[in-house]
């Protein structure tokens, strides 16, 4: 129920007095209204839940996670080399 | 798509599942408190690649499992009656009331219609002036803001024929209550991602500090998931009680300011009753004195014999992380996604219909 999509911005104009843009989550394109995040510019991500974009993705916090898990990843990698911890049991 | 498949990588998971097992010394019981998040754990198997003592419970954050029978027959007495439109999210048709369901009464005749947005509602009902249209507005703080909106729009739009059945409710004090309940065995919690994008998580700090358990604000992918997983036993194992924020692409502390505001303007903080938890003190939202006149409770006034419920079912305990659907003599047999028994089994996010849906439930999971 608290499903939420992330989706990239397209076009923003304004609805019935409200602010409104064209969404796209992978190609498939809807309505979502922007009251909650007016800051939000065409190109940028929202989080979108029951047709309201609730938040914007924080796109350096997202590359920051990201890297840090790839990198912790590659450490624990080399530091496996030698030895048989890093199978799976 | 981006900023979900990212978070899907089978190898990183891999890895911070020997990493959770690197820490661990201890058994530990932790409880995600979301629907969605459930619906991830089960659906990618994550709890088998958890090491045997973590034991992941599942919590009350699904919406459609919680609201009481009585508030789905009141929805379906004001189906009923003549002349309306009933708007309601898919999920909550096949909720069972005390007699039938939402779908029962479109069968025979009912305007029962499902929408996308609280705001389609706002269309039918400028395109059918003569007609109440009444929505059942259920969810979390996730959801609230939408519904806020709708009502809040309606009025600008001076619509006399929008209604709204309320029955919303709210994550902190549904924490509390499982952390106060006899018998509680949750240690740690995945808190709730998409809530908190709209409240912030300054609301579970008290709560970390009052029960001593830690509090990990996750997102709803599997390495969003494990990564919770891994900083409550970091936690735990190092004594800790805190509140971490691992959905940090999507969550702040002070949350959404602009929605917490209209929610502060359209509905009044109320005791609500959960199904199967009983009665919680301000736990829920109701539409507030200024928006009276879109209230669906008080334009109808609807009284109903008590509601029933099939007594077999054991979707509270369920909820509370007391037992797993595997312990019910009716999972797979009398009660099944086509013919729920209680709410647990209805919604696709319910614990029972994931389980179902992604675990041969002939199996032990005990």
């Amino acid at each position: 129920m608290c499903l939420a999509v992330p989706g990239i911005v397209e076009e923003l104009y304004v609805k019935d007095g409200l602010p409104t843009a064209k969404v796209s989550f992978g190609g498939v394109r809807r309505s979502v209204c922007m009251t909650y995040t007016p800051e939000a510019q065409v190109g940028d991500y929202v989080i979108v839940h029951v047709g309201f974009a609730i938040g914007m993705i924080d796109e350096e916090e997202a590359a920051n996670q990201l890297k840090i898990l790839h990198l912790s990843g590659q450490l624990a990698d080399e530091l496996a080399d030698g030895d048989n911890s890093n199978e799976i049991s | 798509m981006k900023y979900l498949d990212e978070y899907r990588d089978r190898d990183i998971a891999l890895r911070l599942c020997r990493d959770i097992k690197a820490i661990q010394t201890r058994p530990w019981t932790i409880m995600e408190v979301c629907g969605g998040q459930t619906h991830t754990i089960l659906q990618y198997g994550i709890e088998d690649l958890l090491p045997p003592a973590l034991k992941l419970v599942h919590g009350p954050g699904c919406p459609i499992c919680v609201t009481p029978v009585a508030i789905i027959d009141k929805a379906i007495a004001i189906a009923q009656t003549e002349n309306v439109i009933f708007c309601s999210f898919g999920d909550m048709l096949r909720v069972p009331g005390s007699d039938c369901d939402l779908l029962d009464v479109k069968a025979r005749g009912g305007d029962v219609r499902v929408v996308y947005s609280p705001l389609d509602c706002l269309k039918i009902a400028r395109d059918h002036k003569d007609t109440s249209v009444v929505f059942f507005a259920v969810g979390f703080e996730t959801t609230a803001p939408a519904n806020a909106m709708a009502v809040w729009q309606a009025r600008e739009l001076g619509l006399r024929n929008f209604f709204m059945l309320t029955s919303h409710v709210t994550v902190p004090p549904v924490v509390t209550a499982i952390l106060q309940a006899p018998g509680n065995q949750v240690q740690a919690f995945l808190g709730p991602g998409h809530v908190c994008s709209i409240m912030g998580y300054q609301q579970y700090e008290p709560i970390t500090r009052n029960y001593g358990v830690p509090i990990v604000i996750s997102g709803f992918e599997p390495l969003d998931l494990l990564e919770g997983i891994y900083r409550c036993v970091e936690q735990l194992e190092r004594g800790k009680a805190q509140v971490e924020n691992q959905y940090l692409r999507a969550v702040d502390r002070p949350g959404n300011k602009r929605a917490q505001a209209l929610l502060k303007e359209v509905f009044d903080v109320v005791d609500r009753e959960w199904r199967g938890l009983g009665a919680i003190p301000k736990s829920g939202y109701k539409l507030s004195y200024s928006f009276r006149d879109f209230d669906a409770e008080r334009f109808f006034d609807i009284a109903l014999p008590p509601a029933r419920e099939a007594a077999i079912c054991i979707s509270g305990q369920i909820l509370r992380g007391l037992k797993k659907p595997s312990d019910c003599p009716a999972f797979g047999t009398a009660c099944t996604p086509e013919r729920p028994l209680g709410a647990t089994m209805v919604s696709a996010e319910g614990t029972c219909a994931s389980y179902y849906k992604f675990k041969h439930w002939s199996e032990d999971h005990a």
